[in-house]
């Protein structure tokens, strides 16, 4: 490492955030600590150092002071190291010779003693002096970004940021991978929405249509994601199409098929339905599909299983669609930015056992009814008791699996509105009473209290209180043959016994059990709850710790149509804009190779996650290849003689950070 | 290590006799050793915890630090609530320091000290987990065809501390039915109160709960509800004439406990299974298992 050039003028920057720091940690102290560190030609305090006036201020010290390199010592530089290094970059100094200190995440909001809060400051900004004094002038490459899109799940939030994308970005592909055989999610099952009643297909169907005909938007339907590779403006994705046995050029969606099929009954469950319907082994999953293509399911098929059929599919099909030996086919794409939209799983009601789902019978989860409430659903929108008489009475039970230490303690939020919706269009539609169990009716939102009251004058019954079982031992005549609902009243101060006909389950929002496996492969990271995590709860709602790929809609936790459109907005907008900037910069961090060093054992080689490091006979010293080190630093942390090192982090820096701490 | 360490409570030397007897018969015919607890003390029951919260715990901790002190295998407490308040006490000594410190104190005192190393366990759970349906099953010599049976877990073993599986759908009893040949039937009312100690207190609600249990039973024509706890069988099996009275209904009943049950289909013989101090018993053929 060369010495630097000229000898250090370092200006230490304490920032008070507010009370934030200056609460906890004697600021004033620790300018005059600061001061008196070597190299330290200028300390100073200011209440926010990042505002215009604490810019400003740093840029006018560096001019008085002749300041060669820059301390601030503030929040976490996830939140602002960017901010600074580009005050000091238009301050004249290279961004590389500043040092960010963290003395609030660090110090003042996790340590209540001040003597010790202060201490720890100085310490840290001592540590934080000795690296700036041996750090480098390093320059970020830029790379340009490759307008192309990738959208992960084609549901509401999927279809918006897709459409959003493709409207804007002219002369480019978003490209729509849904892993169902038709987009439109969820949405796509419901018959009408809160809080205005407006018909869900109305308002998806022609949006799905767009997707579908959209000149900019390549769907994927049937297909997932198997491997992402590379970096913000340049990623290497890889889709395979599940096999659909149809060949979706050809197959004009005329359903001949279907009913010429062997199968003259529809007998296996229909996923889109939940299996409250059935359908054949070649079906599409629900009239209004996009695309409308007819697939085939190979464990229900009997050629597909057995290998012989009589394939009366194919002798119908007047445009040879059918094709019985479709492989899985993978394709190779190249996009810039990533927008996960993989939506929720709704929680599994079996594992609330005290209420009955699975065992006893008319109890459904809300998802269920929103099928039987559909026009397109198994009874045609009039939810129906299984000997085929309308109920008389319902019970919605809210929070199942939500609020709950044994579950999910978290609220799922959108299930007070949706139990509303559905006490409502039970009601219209049987004119059965409806009781609603809640524990807190939870009604934020546009129009969304103004819903409930309305539902109260519609004589909607409500009952407070967390519903202890459904049960079917009758204690009276009037339970008989009922199912009955015990609850402790909070409100009215005693429990209760409900007699309903039919129980829904007001199940709450999970991540998709797949979620996992999406983080390792996007390099996400998940909160406590398992849904994926934003980089910042308020600044950077959409974004993620890992530059170019986005989040939208329930992936990220629970939320209800109108929230999940704004967050796909938000999504598009925020890919647009890098697209639209055309470059990203790439941190210098990559790995170096002091070839004198160097004694060519290729350890280095194995460990790298990223194919970056070579090796060159002639020398016998390795290589890195610097567009592909991605500055993990693993290399330097394995290589046995010390050769190997990281720009920005090489071992001196470290150790002086180390010694100034302890 | 082998064996497990017997915890008998008072139910089991008095009233709960036959569930004492037919425990241990089953153990034994299986090879399972049951050692009691030298010198054991009142668990507390339920009472005294509402009382005296460190005194409660320790008393019940003291069984367990003299299990521990022994060879630390695990505790079988066939008693509800006997289960409940061993599992009660090492619960909040595990959560609650403060409280530790008072009672391991006092226990130190004796010389005991307490380390929370031993597991308290229902004989259920044990015979259903350790010994296995498979192994059960080869003992029966004497399947229990055509005894309908509703399976009764009362509250204590399955909340807040579940001594068995999946405790808002309890089925270890259910997979014990089968186990010996017997249909347990669907019974909605299997976790519900039997009353506890209402039936001594308050008796309108105790023997109204009391009623209700076995009026279902009866509903699901059964010959017998089968209990893993003294108390539960005790108040399902004594109150039954009064309420007959009472209520002009009838409610009489076998009330068995379910190692009784598993003694029967054992072959084991009705005295060492305490049957002849039960008020009823189930009528069972001797081989054919025909009801008479």
């Amino acid at each position: 490492m060369n010495p630097p050039a000229e000898a250090p003028r370092i200006g230490v920057f304490v920032c008070d955030c507010g009370f934030n720091i200056l609460g906890v940690v004697d600021v004033p102290a620790v300018v005059k600590f600061a001061a008196a560190l070597p190299g330290v030609v200028h300390a100073e305090e200011y209440k926010y150092m990042c505002s215009d006036p604490g810019q400003d201020l740093i840029k006018k010290a560096v001019q008085e002071h002749g300041l060669n390199r820059v301390v601030v010592a503030s929040c976490s530089p996830t939140l602002h190291e960017r901010t600074f290094r580009r005050v000091v970059s238009e301050a004249g100094i290279n961004p590389f010779l500043f040092n960010m200190v963290n003395i609030r995440e660090g110090v003042s909001w996790v340590t209540e003693d001040k003597v010790q809060a202060t201490e720890k400051a100085e310490s840290l900004i001592d540590a934080g002096v000795r690296r700036v004094t041996l750090q480098e002038p390093l320059e970020a490459r830029s790379e340009p970004v490759n307008p192309n899109v990738l959208v992960i799940g084609g549901g509401i939030a999927g279809m918006h940021a897709s459409l959003s994308l493709a409207n804007a970005n002219r002369g480019a592909k978003v490209h729509l991978v849904e892993r169902q055989p038709s987009i439109g999610g969820n949405m796509a099952r419901f018959d009408k929405t809160f809080p205005t009643l407006d018909c869900a297909s109305c308002i998806l169907t022609p949006k799905m249509t767009e997707v579908k005909i959209h000149p900019n938007i390549r769907l994927h339907s049937y297909s997932e994601v198997v491997s992402v590779d590379g970096y913000v403006g340049n990623f290497d994705v890889t889709i395979e199409h599940k096999p659909r046995y149809i060949n979706e050029d050809l197959c004009i969606g005329c359903l001949k098929c279907i009913e010429a099929c062997v199968f003259k009954d529809a007998r296996f469950p229909n996923e889109f339905d939940l299996g409250l319907a059935k359908r054949k082994p070649i079906y599409i999953p629900f009239p209004q599909a996009v695309p409308t293509k007819v697939l085939i399911d190979p464990h229900d098929c009997l050629y597909l299983r057995l290998g012989t059929c009589k394939k009366t599919c194919i002798d119908a099909c007047e445009k040879d669609a059918i094709d019985l030996e479709q492989k899985p086919d993978r394709v190779s794409l190249k996009v810039g930015t990533i927008v996960v939209a993989t939506g929720f799983k709704p929680f599994d009601a079996r594992r609330k056992p005290q209420y009955g789902y699975g065992v006893l019978p008319n109890v459904y989860t809300a998802l269920e009814m929103e099928r039987f409430l559909s026009p397109t659903g198994p009874t045609e929108g009039v939810p129906l008791l299984q000997d085929g008489r309308k109920p008389e009475t319902v019970g919605i039970i809210h929070c199942v699996g939500s609020r709950d230490k044994n579950t999910n303690e978290y609220c799922s939020k959108v299930c007070c509105m949706y139990s509303l919706k559905l006490a409502h269009l039970i009601k219209e539609r049987t004119g059965a009473e409806v009781y609603n169990f809640y524990i807190d009716m939870r009604t934020p939102g546009k129009g969304y209290e103004e819903f409930y009251e309305r539902l109260l004058s519609e004589g909607l019954k409500v009952i407070r209180g967390r519903v202890a079982e459904v049960t079917k031992a009758a204690l009276t005549r009037a339970e008989k043959d009922h199912l009955i609902i015990r609850a402790e009243d909070t409100l009215a101060g005693f429990v209760r016994r409900i007699p309903v006909d039919m129980v829904v389950l007001a199940v709450g929002l999970e991540p998709q059990s797949d979620t996992q496996e999406l983080r390792r492969m996007l390099n996400l990271s998940c909160g406590h709850e398992g849904f994926l995590q934003e980089l910042h709860p308020k600044l950077a709602p959409v974004s993620t710790a890992t530059d170019g790929i986005f989040i939208a809609g329930a992936c990220q936790g629970p939320k209800d149509i109108p929230e999940t459109v704004a967050q796909a907005g938000a999504a598009a907008s925020e890919a647009l804009s890098l697209i639209h900037r055309g470059v990203v910069e790439i941190q210098p961090y990559t790995a170096v190779v002091n070839e004198e060093l160097c004694s060519g054992c290729k350890v280095c080689i194995g460990m790298c996650p990223y194919d970056a490091i070579g090796y060159d006979e002639e020398k016998r010293v390795v290589h890195v290849t610097e567009v592909k080190c991605k500055g993990c630093g693993v290399c330097a942390a394995a290589c046995p003689t010390g050769a190997m090192d990281q720009q920005h982090f090489r071992k001196e820096l470290v150790m002086a950070e180390i010694a100034g701490v302890i | 290590m082998t064996g497990y360490l017997y915890y008998p409570g008072c139910s089991l030397k008095g009233s709960g006799a036959p569930y004492e007897k037919s425990l241990l018969a089953v153990f034994s015919a299986l090879g399972q050793e049951l050692k009691e607890i030298p010198d054991w003390n009142c668990c507390g029951a339920t009472a005294y915890l509402s009382v005296d919260q460190d005194m409660a715990v320790a008393m019940a901790a003291r069984n367990l630090a003299i299990a521990e002190k022994l060879d630390g295998q695990d505790v079988v407490a066939p008693c509800s609530g006997c289960y409940l308040s061993l599992a009660k006490a090492k619960a909040t000594l595990a959560e609650y320091p403060d409280v530790r410190a008072r009672v391991t104190a006092a226990l130190g005192k004796a010389s005991l000290p307490y380390e929370g190393r031993v597991a308290v366990r229902h004989p259920l759970e044990v015979l259903l987990t350790d010994v296995g349906p498979e192994v059960l099953k080869k003992r029966v010599t004497r399947p229990l065809k055509n005894l309908r049976v509703a399976p009764y877990y009362g509250c204590a073993i399955l909340r807040p501390y579940p001594g068995v599986p999946s405790p808002q759908a309890p089925h270890s009893l259910e997979d014990l039915c089968r186990v010996v040949g017997a249909t347990p039937v669907d019974y909605p009312n299997k976790a519900r109160c039997c009353g506890g100690m209402l039936t001594a207190g308050v008796q309108s609600v105790g023997l109204r709960l009391v009623e209700i249990l076995l009026c279902e039973a009866k509903a699901a024509d059964v010959d017998a509800v089968v209990t893993t706890c003294p108390l539960c069988q005790y108040n399902l099996e004594v109150y039954q004439e009064r309420i007959c009275k009472a209520k002009g209904k009838d409610v009489r009943l076998p009330i068995l406990y379910f190692t009784q049950l598993l003694g029967m289909a054992f072959g084991l013989d009705d005295h060492a299974l305490g049957m002849d101090q039960l008020l009823r018993v189930p009528l069972v053929a001797p081989c054919a298992g025909v009801k008479a």
